[in-house]
């Protein structure tokens, strides 16, 4: 666990530096992915960081208008730096909002842009875990394994490293898959991902001590990973159908 | 082609029976064109999966009430705020554990910390509004880093009303694995700590929410 740097007077935040370098390494993979699909890498890194600008932007007057009497006894808290001041999920619709409006006025194809935007993807889901190794959060679960690690109080599992290695075996499934023969149509690499990672989640959420609890003590990330799962499967079975028909046809 | 991958395939089995089904499968998947796939199987492929899936959700459940981290005393969101016992500069004595049923807020500070600095005005601002609602701010200050008089002429400067603790041993700095200054922990009325932030200055909109917040927890 190191949450953070000190330099001196300056104290650096080792999870954002971490996310940081993950957008930058995955941006850069994300550009040679675009070069290779004949997509304008200049509108992937506009599209990213419109999405997250917007993103922040929005996070922040949402978070404001939740608790508006905060905010006006010290308007300067707007512009604060305290990322504990920002309403992620409605940050998320927000980027996702911009994104897909940016995407709409330049004409870019849907799937085509998601399958360009996998690396990123698959490397920002890399530095989450390895953020959350440096900042302690989304720690395991109590263990007598030999390889527990001591977190928190007690022997854990090391759930943030499972995180990482799962994450680093799909970014290099991504990497072949995309080359390969699966990739018959436009998004079945993005799709391939999002199954991977839900997949992922599915498993590794039973190895943590921080889960939110549904009823009858089942976990709720499992639950909507589970429900992503199946929603890739069927795209996925649509998808191959309406090829082996179309060749049918053809043929 | 195909007659080469299979002589290749043949060779590998005659050496090994049991690796060599495994690099047959492989191969054989890797090199059929995978849009081919037959579709039953696939459906069969996801259904098996799903199902799969479903029994590991039902076993992973975790019962009801199973999470200790209440109970476990570690700086971290969801634990119990590990307790501490120090002076104030004028020699009053301040017991973590003494505050249960106060919204607590314990912020580790240095008086040659520029955003420690920053940030206690607006502390002194909160703690004035929330104090009669129970909301405490204990200041937890470096002693073993820092210049003690200077740490009390910015106190005397900026008027702070809050208890000024003393770390002379930095035992409380460690118990909280305070790595950089200010760190702050919002500690609510059952001593559970609800909120870490590392660095700053915080804003005072941050401040003024988490103590609502805290107070909201109130039993």
């Amino acid at each position: 666990m190191l949450p953070t740097i000190q330099l001196g007077p300056v104290s650096l935040q080792v999870p954002g530096l971490v996310l940081l370098a993950g957008l930058w390494i995955g941006l850069t993979l994300s550009e040679r992915r675009a070069k290779r699909g004949g997509e304008n890498p200049a509108h992937l890194y506009n599209l990213v960081f419109i999405a997250i600008i917007a993103g922040i932007i929005g996070a922040r007057l949402s978070y404001a208008l939740t608790y508006p009497d905060a905010f006006t006894a010290n308007l300067l808290s707007l512009v604060s730096l305290n990322p504990g001041l920002l309403d992620p999920f409605a940050g998320g619709l927000i980027a996702l909002a911009a994104g897909a409006i940016y995407m709409y006025r330049k004409q870019l194809p849907l799937w085509a842009t998601l399958d360009a935007l996998t690396p990123l993807f698959a490397v920002m889901a890399i530095a989450i875990g390895i953020s959350h190794y440096a900042s302690g959060s989304a720690f395991g679960k109590p263990t007598g394994l030999p390889f527990g690690i001591q977190l928190w109080g007690e022997l854990r599992h090391p759930s943030q490293v499972y995180e990482i290695i799962l994450a680093s075996l799909i970014l290099i499934a991504i990497y072949y898959i995309d080359r390969s023969s699966w990739n018959f149509m436009p998004g079945n690499t993005f799709l391939t991902f999002i199954s991977l990672t839900a997949f992922s989640r599915l498993l590794l959420e039973t190895f943590r001590g921080d889960s939110i609890l549904v009823t009858g003590g089942l976990r709720a990330a499992p639950l909507l990973a589970w429900l992503v799962l199946a929603a890739c499967l069927l795209i996925f079975t649509r998808r191959l159908n309406a090829t082996q028909v179309g060749e049918e046809l053809e043929g | 082609m195909k007659m080469k991958i299979c002589s290749s395939i043949a060779f590998k089995l005659s050496r090994s029976d049991k690796l060599g089904y495994i690099y047959l499968s492989i191969r054989t998947f890797s090199i059929t064109n995978m849009k081919n796939i037959k579709l039953s199987y696939f459906i069969a492929l996801s259904i098996s999966i799903l199902i799969l899936g479903s029994a590991w959700i039902w076993l992973s459940r975790s019962p009801a009430g199973s999470t200790t981290q209440g109970e476990i005393r570690a700086p971290q969101k969801g634990f119990s705020a590990p307790d501490f016992t120090l002076e104030t500069f004028g020699n009053e004595t301040y017991t973590l554990s003494d505050l249960r049923g106060n919204a607590v807020l314990v912020n580790f500070w240095a008086s040659w910390c520029p955003p420690c600095r920053s940030e206690m005005p607006a502390m002194q601002r909160v703690y004035e509004d929330f104090q009669d609602q129970g909301f405490i701010v204990l200041a937890v200050n470096s002693t073993h880093q820092d210049n003690l008089g200077d740490a009390i002429t910015f106190v005397q400067v900026h008027k702070l009303d809050f208890p000024i603790l003393l770390d002379q041993d930095g035992s409380a700095g460690r118990s909280y694995d305070v790595r950089s200054l200010p760190t702050s922990y919002f500690i609510n009325p059952e001593g559970i700590i609800q909120d870490v932030v590392v660095g700053g200055p915080m804003s005072e909109a941050l401040l003024r929410i988490r103590a609502e917040q805290l107070l909201e927890t109130n039993p």
